[in-house]
Order: C-alpha cells, then sequence, then structure tokens
C-alpha cells in the first residue's frame, strides 16, 4: 500500500461547494466596485497614450471643481471590435470610437444611446481630428511619395483589418477618393486601383496599433497607412531616425466621435461625470492635451501653437466623397460589399 | 502531452533490446536534428524573452512586475487558476469514476463529449459565452437585471478558463484510475467500509499522483490561456486582464521591456509547472504499471 500522502482529502463536493462560493463572490465584487466613483472609457486602438494623459488631467480637474475622487478605466482595441463588445454588455459609460458608424451601431442594435447622438457635443461629437498618413522608413528607399505609389509592384503595403479596425476603414476611404480624384469620379478604376492596393498588403492586424507594431517593430512592409497620430507618435517612439512621414496630395478628414451611453450612465448613477469627462475636451486644457498628442485641435488658438506639427493638405470628407458612413458602410464594409469582393478576388 | 501513458508498462511484450538498425551515423545525425530544433524553436526564444526582459535594467524589470496593473494581472490570473483548477479536478475525478466503474450505454460518448473543449478552438469557446450570456441574450438580460456582470467581468474569464481546461484532469485521471482496478475498493467496501471511507482511504490515495499530474497541467494552460480569455475580457485595464492579455497590452503600447518583464513571468510559471510536471508524470507512470503488474498476479 503506498503511504497516504493525501491524508485529509477533501471531497469534490465541499470542492465544488468552495469555488462556487468564491465565483459568487466575485460577481458581487464586481458589480459592487462599478458603484463607487468610476467610469469607463471604451477606445479604440491608437488613443492609448492620449486618454491616459488626459486621464490624468481630467482626474485633477474634477477633484478641484467637485472634490469627488474619480478612477477612469479604460479599454482598448480595433473600433468596430470595441464597438460590438459593447453592444454584447461591455458597460461602456463613455465610447471614444475610431469613426461615427461605430457609435451608430451601439445606439442601432443595442439602444443604449439615442440616435442623434452625433448632436449633442459641438462639432458633431468630434473633439478632434486627425487625417491619413503614409509613413515609410528612413531615406524612403522606396521612393514614395503619394497613394500612387502604393500599387506599384514590389511595395508592402501595411494597414489593419476594416473589419474590425476603424482606422483601417478610414484607411480605405482616403484611397479610393484620391483615386476617384484622380479620374475623376471614375468608379470602376477607383475599385481597380484599391483592388491593386490591398495586393500588396501581406498582413491585415485587427488593429491600427497592432499595424503600427507590425510595420515599427517587426520590420515587415515597406509603407504604413496610418492614422496621422499613430504616424507622429512611432517618430517619437523609436525615434526620427528610423522612419519618415509623407504626408500625401490629398486625403480623407478623419472625425472620431466621442459619447455618452445613457442606459449605462443611468445604471451607474455616472452621467454627470461622464458627461463633463467628455465636454472637458473641448477646452483649451482638453485641447491641449489633444494637440500634444499628435491628433489636430478644433480650437484655432491651440492649432496655432502646433501648427508646424500638422502640414496643410487637401482633405475631403466622407459626407462630401462617400454621403455618409453610413452608406459607405453598407457599400465598402459589409458583408458581400466591395472590400469582401476585393480580398475574395485577390485569391 | 498525454502519450506518457501509452501502457507501456503493462502491456508491452517483454521485449529485450533487438537491434533496431540503424548505423551509428544516422542515430548521432538524428540526435543533432532534434537538439537543433529544440534550440531553435524552444531555448532560443526562451533566452530571447529573458534578455528582453532585463534589457533596460533590472529597475524597469521590478517597476513592470510591480506596477497597479500588473499586479492586477497576476491576482486576476491565479485568482481563476485557484477557481478553476480544484473545481475541474473535481470534475475530473468523478469523470473518472464513472468510466473507469461503471459501464453504460453511451460510455464512449461521453468519453468523446469530455474532450470536446480540446477539439474547440478557444476563439470559439470564448464566442460561445458572448452568445449565450452577452447582455443581447435571454439570459444575459436577466443576469443584467440582477446587477450580475458575468461577460466582460472577472467571472467570464474565469468561465472560459474553466471551459478550456475541464478536459484536463480527467484525461489524466481516467487511465490511473482504470489501471488501479477496484480490487481493493471491493475489499475495503467487504471490510465494512462505507462508500465515503472507501472513496477516502483507498481510492484517492491510488490516484493520488494523477490528480497532483492533472493540477499542475490544468493550472498551467488556466494561467496560459489566451484565446478564450481575450474574447470574454473586454480588456478593462487594471480590471479585466489576465497576465497573457497584459503582455498583449503592454506589446502595443510600445512597453517592450515591460511586456517581456511579465512574459518572463509566465515564463517562469511554466517552468516550474515543467519541472513538476517532470517529477510528478515518473510517479504517475510507476503507479499504472504497479497497478498493472499487481492485477495479473492477484487474478490468477
Amino acid at each position: 500500500m503506498p503511504s497516504n500522502a493525501l491524508s485529509r482529502p477533501v471531497s469534490s463536493v465541499q470542492v465544488l461547494a468552495l469555488a462556487a462560493g468564491v465565483f459568487l463572490l466575485i460577481a458581487g465584487r464586481t458589480s459592487a466596485a462599478w458603484s463607487a466613483q468610476a467610469i469607463l472609457n471604451v477606445s479604440y486602438d491608437p488613443t492609448r497614450e492620449l486618454y491616459q494623459d488626459y486621464n490624468s488631467v481630467f482626474v485633477k480637474y474634477w477633484k478641484a471643481r467637485t472634490g469627488q475622487d474619480v478612477t477612469i478605466n479604460q479599454s482598448h482595441g480595433g473600433s468596430g471590435k470595441q464597438a460590438r463588445a459593447v453592444i454584447d454588455g461591455l458597460d461602456a459609460d463613455v465610447v471614444t470610437l475610431g469613426l461615427a458608424y461605430d457609435v451608430d451601431s451601439i445606439a442601432a442594435k443595442a439602444q443604449l444611446l439615442p440616435a442623434d447622438w452625433q448632436k449633442r457635443l459641438p462639432e458633431n461629437s468630434c473633439p478632434y481630428t486627425s487625417t491619413i498618413v503614409l509613413l515609410v522608413r528612413k531615406g524612403n528607399p522606396k521612393g514614395i511619395h503619394d497613394w500612387d505609389d502604393l500599387v506599384k509592384p514590389g511595395v508592402e503595403v501595411i494597414t489593419p483589418n476594416p473589419k474590425t479596425s476603424g482606422g483601417a476603414r478610414w484607411n480605405f476611404l482616403a484611397a479610393w477618393g484620391y483615386a476617384l480624384k484622380k479620374d475623376n469620379g471614375d468608379e470602376a478604376k477607383a475599385r481597380d486601383f484599391v483592388a491593386r492596393l490591398y495586393r500588396n498588403v501581406p498582413v491585415l492586424d485587427s488593429g491600427a496599433r497592432g499595424s503600427t507594431t507590425t510595420f515599427a517593430e517587426r520590420g515587415i512592409g515597406d509603407v504604413l497607412i496610418a492614422w496621422e497620430n499613430e504616424a507622429l507618435m512611432s517618430l517619437k517612439e523609436f525615434g526620427p531616425s528610423r522612419f519618415e512621414v509623407i504626408t500625401p496630395s490629398v486625403s480623407v478628414l478623419a472625425e472620431p466621435p466621442v459619447a455618452w451611453v445613457d442606459k449605462v450612465v443611468e445604471r451607474h448613477g455616472t452621467a454627470r461625470i461622464a458627461r463633463s469627462y467628455l465636454e472637458y475636451l473641448y477646452t483649451p486644457e482638453g485641447q491641449s492635451v489633444i494637440a500634444r498628442n499628435f491628433y489636430r485641435p478644433r480650437l484655432a488658438s491651440i492649432r496655432e501653437k502646433y501648427r508646424a506639427q500638422f502640414p496643410d493638405l487637401p482633405l475631403f470628407t466622407v459626407d462630401e466623397v462617400f454621403g455618409g458612413w453610413s452608406a459607405a458602410q453598407k457599400k465598402f464594409f459589409a458583408d458581400g460589399a466591395i472590400f469582401d469582393q476585393i480580398v475574395q478576388g485577390a485569391k | 502531452m498525454f502519450e506518457n501513458f501509452g501502457f507501456t508498462g503493462a502491456n508491452a511484450p517483454h521485449s529485450r533490446r533487438v537491434g533496431v538498425g540503424e548505423p551509428p551515423g544516422v542515430r548521432r545525425a538524428l540526435l543533432a536534428i532534434t537538439f537543433a530544433f529544440l534550440g531553435l524553436f524552444l531555448f532560443l526564444p526562451l533566452a530571447a524573452v529573458f534578455t528582453e526582459a532585463f534589457a533596460k535594467g533590472l529597475g524597469v524589470y521590478l517597476a513592470a512586475i510591480s506596477s497597479q496593473e500588473a499586479r492586477a494581472a497576476i491576482r486576476l490570473t491565479l485568482t481563476t487558476a485557484a477557481i478553476a483548477v480544484p473545481l475541474n479536478v473535481g470534475f475530473g475525478l468523478a469523470a473518472a469514476w464513472l468510466v473507469a466503474r461503471f459501464e453504460f450505454p453511451g460510455k464512449q460518448f461521453l468519453a468523446t463529449l469530455i474532450d470536446l473543449p480540446f477539439s474547440v478552438s478557444p476563439v470559439i469557446s470564448g464566442m460561445l459565452f458572448v452568445l449565450l450570456l452577452g447582455v443581447r441574450t435571454p439570459m444575459g438580460e436577466w443576469l443584467a437585471d440582477h446587477g450580475l456582470r458575468i461577460i466582460f467581468a472577472e467571472p467570464g474569464i474565469v468561465l472560459a478558463t474553466i471551459f478550456v481546461t475541464f478536459p484536463i484532469a480527467a484525461r489524466e485521471l481516467i487511465p490511473v484510475m482504470q489501471a488501479s482496478g477496484q480490487d481493493e475498493e471491493e475489499a475495503a467496501i467487504v471490510l465494512g467500509a462505507s462508500g465515503f471511507q472507501m472513496f477516502t482511504r483507498v481510492t484517492l490515495p491510488n490516484v493520488r499522483w494523477g490528480v497532483v499530474y492533472g493540477v499542475v497541467l490544468c493550472a498551467a494552460r488556466a494561467m496560459g490561456e489566451f484565446g478564450a480569455v481575450s474574447v470574454v475580457s473586454g480588456h478593462i485595464r487594471g480590471a479585466t486582464n489576465t497576465m497573457p492579455l497584459y503582455v498583449e497590452i503592454l506589446y502595443n503600447d510600445y512597453e517592450f521591456s515591460a511586456a517581456f518583464a511579465v512574459a518572463s513571468l509566465l515564463a517562469l510559471l511554466s517552468i516550474v509547472t515543467l519541472t513538476l510536471k517532470h517529477a510528478v508524470g515518473r510517479r504517475v507512470a510507476s503507479q499504472i504499471k504497479h497497478a498493472g503488474e499487481e492485477l495479473p498476479r492477484l487474478a490468477a
């Protein structure tokens, strides 16, 4: 007989009961934690540094104004993926996503906020803008100067997947808009141009930040189609000796929106704080944080101060060229729409 | 992972080493290839993890693994394992008991069903819980109405981990339980032991190394799980990130040294697990062998 190593064994029933108890304890603690003054900001991929910076500024401001301590929790990921999570129950007090369509789908599919949410804050609820630029390796070895150069054979282009990433959809539309402009609005030629561009893409990451690390850290590809803020940020992170930002001849005006989520803030009792959190983005203090994190501020005075950082280039809007995000989403990114056809065709 | 239960001791014919005709040159070449492969795919990445982790010095390393978010991730990972492992070992014991001791219709089907989480991609496992318990579903709505958060909170992470790790203990225990046979248990009952006494004094001691082995493997997988947990986590910093998820976040934050620092903690955990597994695995094998040799003699 083997010696009795487990001399006081516990039955599986006891173990089960214990585990169930712990489980319920955690479930209870989680719901209790939200009743404290904390809000959750569910954001898209490249805003990590922006909101890290902004949150600490806002926490100080809120403490000075109300004497109340507030914790701001952050979650980041591809814009479409994050919207999906909020629809499935991720408890976002505020959403700060990559494009208005993703907030629209939260309003439409889960009715967590009214359909006209975009009218509640100034500038269509977009406190900052950005655009899409090209990031190349130092010295620009492949001689990339504009969108045209991305479809040349032998050029590897890095861009995320438009199905999950907001930035990727802006990238797609920027390229399409350029092609339309060049060929006087010829849709077939634009489609061909974009199809050739995606044939040069070796890997589609799920978010913009994933693509940036693919390009910058893993060293894959010749050119990264990126948010301007993301491109400038990688110059700062990796040093200007490794990359160059190429400003194309024309690009899209990217307008990432913000909104508080009515149903959630009602339940948490955080309506006032969530609203102030977003409104403070429009103040000179908020706009400074925005500009120093490489997003284009709305406020003229701050824009003037950071003039050198943001070159002037002709920018078209999604409303002008594509008739708004709903139309663009349906035409290009819905299941079986143009993006799917292009990717299928490439195989 | 499980091939060391090939019943080598019990049923293998007593074959002496018959000269299997590889010339020494071939053997050496095979050995060299094996070690080159191991070095390239195992030791090199492992060394890289630790080199990167300490690339910016010990100070950065310590700061990275002791930051508030890192501690939250470590705590969540350990809590999750602490819940998932005992539950699954309890389940594994019950399942092994059932499969090893009873004949019933559908037994083979049950054994297959237990293995289901192994054959399903972890991402699908995570999706399954979102589809089952997300707020857009009847069950999720009921939970939300009662203020209980499962998906995108700790309980969801625990559930997903339990799901992906639940075959492990059962898989380990079934062969051990089968090999140990039921003669000693029958003897205990004949001598007047109650069912519970028999279980705690005979059955459990007989399979104890199987239990320990199951715990080790189950804990390793529970702490390392990425896919399923990623889907149900919601990625809230300092709240619903386990260590593997936190590594990804740090990496995407351009905090490469910190990412590798946390990764090195995970790597350390798996090295500890591996050592334990090695030690315990030999006891399990000998337990099976012992039981297998004992039985025919008893029967004779």
